[in-house]
């Protein structure tokens, strides 16, 4: 009794090594000339005694999450037909990982577990009904790498003396809106120490955003606004080329 | 580059002009509206699929209005025979986009809309071909054109009507049938159906090839349009930024297009088209049996 009220009196433990974090913009604005933008995130980490050993850091940026499905083509009396498929709850529509280090050697598996901190552990609830499940989540991430929508960079955090860190993260020209969470890992033997997160709001402006916001709120405007634009320009190009060559 | 807001990509704008125009040409020269061959291309490019077949259908309201006002000044377009196919059509959609939700629900759509596609561009596409090339090859011989057939049975059906600007007088039966059978076809497959509008009024009604364009055109605008509205009000899928750039390229194209049409001989056009469906059929048809570059796919859930 007496040594749990000790232990009440006394609170949790203070942390020895914190995380400090910084951004170098909160927001990305998807005007028409968008083409890809870099994310600076930087930080330090506040000791209040000596490190007991070398720490590495991981940065994990997510675009928002939507569900998805995996088609697996086979080929059937000679034609390739789509047999089979996995639906996937939600999976980001853009993920990328900077580290300091390989991630194998930093990272143990349960703790990937736990936090989702690799592309493969980001998606969820991978639907059932095939066998082979693991085959169908190596071929999302496998495509999704390809298009640029999935990127580990190891070694794409800079450390300095063990203590300032920043990782450029580069966003793709086609990048949808949303929340982007942004999520720092502190980490030593594998396992994490402290974390930190924020979040990036990527949204479209201007013209881009007047078009998507009619075109929800106000589809039937819209349509008409879109059968408008083709009249006009086939009656204008008509118009033209006959009072060119009549 | 340039971002586009429903697509959520980021495309080059000049590639996007270039491919409009293109399919553009094709319109005026050939009263198809483009949709088989534009659809693909953007899949090609980048655009998701939902938004690329949306936008086209908005783009080919341009390209193929632009032509018909074109040809609406060189007389060529029946617009009674132009109706009754569309009263066909329009009822044929409806009734293809039933049987596509029953083939989907069977789990067949995929693979019933792809089978389809190769056997009717493959057969019209190699009837065509073989008829155009025996014309061409009489008319290079000096020989006098052969007089395709007049009468038929099909001018034994009632409820005759007269087509003026095409020299018809022949029963609406006819006219209706083909508009729901190509209406049908366009439901199922997801496609204006121009290409098989085209060589069903050449071959099965008898119209002369140049009205035969412009009335297919006056066809595909009307149904195009719908299309286009359709596909706004229930998915939201339709691309203005997108569309906006195919359409530039594609007016200038469609007028190109009409312009090469009034040069060329009926017997080469219709060589020039078949070789086209022929060609389409044929890459389609590849796809199915060459191995995909990857066995798996990622789609948005349907």
């Amino acid at each position: 009794m007496r040594w749990l009220l000790l232990l009440l009196l006394l609170g949790p433990p203070a942390r020895a090594e914190e995380l400090v974090l910084g951004l170098s913009a909160s927001e990305v604005d998807i005007t028409a000339t968008f083409d890809g933008s870099d994310i600076l995130v930087f930080g330090a980490v506040k000791r209040d005694r000596p490190s007991p050993g070398p720490l590495d850091v991981a940065v994990a940026v997510s675009g928002p999450l939507r569900p998805l499905v995996v088609r697996h083509a086979e080929r059937t009396f000679g034609i390739w037909v789509n047999t089979a498929s996995v639906a996937v709850d939600a999976a980001p529509s853009f993920y990328a990982v900077a580290t300091t280090r390989p991630l194998d050697r930093i990272l143990s598996d349960t703790e990937d577990l736990r936090r989702a901190i690799t592309p493969a552990r980001a998606i969820r609830a991978v639907g059932t009904g095939v066998a082979n499940r693991e085959d169908y989540v190596e071929a999302l991430l496998r495509l999704y790498e390809a298009e640029g929508r999935y990127a580990v960079e190891e070694g794409g955090v800079a450390f300095a003396e063990q203590t300032l860190f920043r990782a450029r993260i580069a966003l793709p020209a086609s990048l949808t809106e949303g929340a982007y969470a942004t999520r720092i890992f502190l980490l030593r033997d594998g396992a994490v120490i402290d974390s930190a997160e924020t979040s990036i709001e990527v949204r479209k402006v201007g013209v881009e955003r007047w078009l998507y916001r009619l075109s929800v709120e106000q589809p039937i405007p819209y349509g008409l606004l879109a059968l408008l634009l083709a009249i006009g320009a086939g009656w204008g190009a008509q118009a033209a080329f006959a009072a060119v060559r009549p | 580059m340039i971002y586009l807001p429903i697509a959520e990509v980021s495309v080059n704008a000049a590639l996007l002009l270039g491919l409009g125009a293109l399919v553009g040409v094709l319109s005026g020269l050939f009263g198809v509206g483009g949709g088989f061959l534009i659809t693909p291309l953007l899949f090609l490019v980048g655009i998701p699929p939902a938004v690329a077949v949306a936008t086209s259908a908005n783009q080919i309201v341009a390209s193929s209005f632009s032509a018909l006002l074109a040809h609406l000044r060189r007389r060529n377009v029946d617009l009674w025979m132009g109706t009754v196919l569309l009263m066909g059509g329009l009822l044929g959609s409806s009734l293809g986009v039933m049987l596509f939700n029953t083939l989907r629900a069977l789990g067949l759509a995929d693979l019933a809309v792809q089978l389809l596609y190769v056997a009717f561009l493959g057969s019209v596409g190699l009837l065509m071909l073989r008829e155009s090339l025996g014309a061409l090859l009489r008319a290079r011989s000096g020989a006098p054109p052969a007089r395709r057939r007049r009468h038929n049975w099909v001018h034994a059906l009632p409820f005759k009507s007269r087509f003026r600007v095409s020299g018809l007088y022949i029963s609406v039966v006819p006219p209706l049938g083909v508009g729901l059978f190509v209406g049908l076809l366009a439901g199922v497959m997801g496609v204006g159906g121009g290409f098989i509008l085209v060589p069903a009024m050449i071959y099965l009604l008898g119209m002369p090839t140049r009205v035969v364009i412009g009335t297919s055109l006056f066809q595909i605008t009307v149904v195009a349009a719908f299309t286009t509205m359709l596909h706004a009000v229930t998915n939201g899928t339709v691309d203005i930024a997108l569309a906006l750039l195919l359409i530039l390229g594609g007016v200038i194209g469609a007028q190109v297009g009409t312009r090469l049409a009034g040069r060329l001989r009926p017997e080469s056009l219709r060589l020039l088209l078949a070789l086209l469906v022929v060609a389409v059929g044929a890459q389609l048809a590849l796809g199915l049996v060459l191995p995909p570059a990857d066995p798996y796919s990622v789609e948005p859930p349907t």
